[in-house]
């Protein structure tokens, strides 16, 4: 594409001769300075991401407590977390995150970017008024919400003026309700930037597609799922791996909100490695659960990956 | 403003649209804001008015107690300084460590230049856990735990791979002219990065500022990570505390939490659009 660009402007055979050297193969040399423009952000990573990481790794083979030399173990950590019940809740709970959480902000994300996509009176209010609460922190979202979900807080006294009384409970401490008051308070957070990210791909729509299908009788829902939706695929694919990485790492809110409680039941993986490794000092076990957390999520990461490549080459 | 838009007649080239989008829109955007409005009746009561009428009801008192009580140890005031102090050196040293490195790749023919940037990137889409116990293990083998400015490095570190991928893309979509310009000018590649390209790139480190900012300030697993004195924490982290030291102070928790708040919620008044274009950026569309 910058051939297309130049070759009309008529460079001088100075300019013609700089460029062919520019794009003269491997061997056109790399300045010693632009060198280590590279390599000390590139060490930086490094030793920060990916020596911890491996590091991780070979943890999740050893038993240790965090004095002393680590006690290599093979895969006892793992054969353990096989047989642990709290792992097997945090499991199952980040099943249902990834679900409940992905599934609603996407649906949230979509509808309201379906909604508010056409500029209009009224429409950027709305629209920073659903982005608001994306820029207050998890933990302090969860904040808001345990205000909201306290016994006689916001939502039973709502409940209570509908005359929903026996709809009232004690939303976080209650085993049955926990998780999904917590889910909902992390959707609520979410689904701001899921919007963004639809209302930037209806942008790239072609409207005429749609008119066109609209002449032929085509109703509002027919044209949506079959001329817009299949035109958004690009971005259904980025908002799924970002809502399950987002997913895998969800920690914030649930430890401002419950702590993995009541009795574990909301214990997400990265709560639960979190305790394991900081609070009971299980270093070993707690980077098996790290482990597992990155072989759930790695999948997703080369999805996401190879979409930002392919976008890079055209 | 929005009771006006519902009340005039449909006019311009939103005529299509339904009066019946407001009627649904007001309502669904008030209850979308509940949360931060009664957090702030809350934060507005004081403690005797909470303790006899309850959390959901409507303030009958209005007092600054919340707010002096969050504040009166000097503990919030404190953290909000040091998340201002991470905040800031997180994001000049990310945003230059990343510049650089995104120039190196984008204008250079360094060999396995994409392989490079996209491991770069894959760094920063790893699950933070996988770091979280080698991460804390470094900082105290160099003597840095406990530091804010452990909190800085490490931010640093994770962070550079997705600022690197993002400026790399925009930096090699300016023009080439600029840069045989450059060349024939005898400008270095030094100058010409100072001179020429981090000028050029700030549409994008606006974007990305404005998103790092919001990012960093509110960070709370690196912060619990690499932290124990509460000294030393950021606003996050000591927002929990003071949870469990006014577990029934609810006026003080919200108080507290609202003024944690305030901060990102300036940046993104300001900077909306670079915020939301930097979100973009990074999905790239």
């Amino acid at each position: 594409m910058t051939t297309m660009q130049r070759a009309p402007a008529g460079a001088a055979p100075s300019t013609r001769g700089t460029r062919d050297r520019r794009r003269g193969g491997p061997l056109r040399r790399v300045p010693l300075l632009v060198w280590m423009f590279l390599l000390v952000p590139l060490a930086v990573e490094l030793f920060w991401v990916f020596w911890p990481a491996m590091n991780s790794f070979s943890l999740s083979f050893t038993s240790w407590k965090g004095v002393g030399a680590a006690k290599p173990v093979g895969l006892e950590n793992y054969q353990r977390l096989a047989a642990d019940p709290i792992f097997h809740t945090a499991l199952r709970n980040n099943v249902i995150w990834v679900v409940g959480f992905g599934g609603l902000s996407v649906v949230g994300g979509l509808a309201l970017a379906v909604a508010l996509n056409r500029p209009g009176r009224g429409v950027g209010f709305y629209r920073s008024a659903i982005y608001l609460p994306m820029v207050i922190s998890l933990a302090v979202t969860g904040l808001f919400w345990r205000v909201m979900y306290q016994p006689d807080g916001p939502i039973d006294a709502g409940l209570g003026v509908l005359g929903l009384d026996w709809l009232q409970r004690q939303w976080l401490a209650d085993p049955d309700t926990a998780l999904y008051a917590v889910l909902i308070a992390a959707v609520w957070r979410q689904v701001g930037y899921i919007m963004v990210l639809y209302l930037a791909g209806l942008k790239g729509t072609d409207p005429t597609l749609e008119e066109a299908a609209a002449v032929d009788g085509a109703n509002a829902w027919q044209r949506f799922w079959r001329i817009v939706m299949p035109q958004l695929r690009g971005v259904n694919t980025v908002v799924f791996a970002v809502t399950v990485i987002d997913s895998l790492r969800t920690f914030d809110i649930v430890w401002a909100m419950t702590r993995g409680g009541p009795y574990n039941t909301t214990q997400l993986l990265s709560t639960y490695m979190f305790q394991q490794a900081f609070t009971v000092v299980n270093l070993g076990y707690g980077s098996a659960i790290a482990v597992v957390i990155f072989l759930l999520a790695i999948a997703f990461i080369i999805t996401y990956l190879a979409r930002q490549a392919r976008a890079e080459e055209s | 403003m929005v009771t006006a838009t519902s009340t005039s007649p449909a006019r311009r080239n939103h005529a299509s649209r339904s009066p019946w989008f407001h009627v649904v829109m007001v309502p669904f955007t008030i209850l979308w804001l509940a949360p931060i409005l009664f957090v702030v009746l809350v934060a507005l009561r004081n403690f005797d008015d909470i303790a006899a009428r309850g959390l959901g009801a409507l303030p009958a008192s209005l007092s600054l107690d919340g707010f002096a009580g969050a504040l009166a140890d000097g503990r919030v005031g404190r953290a909000l300084v040091n998340s201002a102090i991470v905040t800031v050196f997180t994001v000049v040293a990310s945003l230059a460590l990343a510049s650089a490195a995104a120039y190196a790749l984008s204008r250079f023919h360094v060999p396995l230049r994409r392989t490079i940037l996209l491991v770069m990137l894959a760094g920063n889409l790893l699950p933070p856990q996988i770091l979280l116990i080698p991460v804390s293990r470094i900082t105290q083998d160099l003597g840095i735990y406990d530091t804010l400015t452990a909190l800085v490095i490490v931010q640093v570190g994770f962070g550079l791979g997705f600022y690197t991928f993002v400026l790399h893309g925009f930096m090699r979509s300016l023009p080439g002219e600029i840069f045989e310009a450059a060349l024939l000018d005898g400008s270095g590649p030094a100058r010409t990065f100072w001179s020429i390209v981090l000028p050029l790139c700030r549409p994008a480190l606006a974007a990305l500022t404005a998103l790092a900012t919001t990012w960093i300030f509110n960070d709370l697993i690196w912060a619990m990570t690499v932290l124990r004195t509460e000294a030393q924490f950021p606003v996050t982290a000591a927002l929990l505390n003071l949870q469990g030291g006014f577990s029934n102070s609810w006026n003080v928790i919200a108080a507290g939490s609202l003024v944690a708040a305030v901060p990102t919620a300036i940046v993104f008044f300001v900077f909306q659009k670079q915020f939301v274009s930097g979100l973009l950026v990074g999905s790239n569309k």
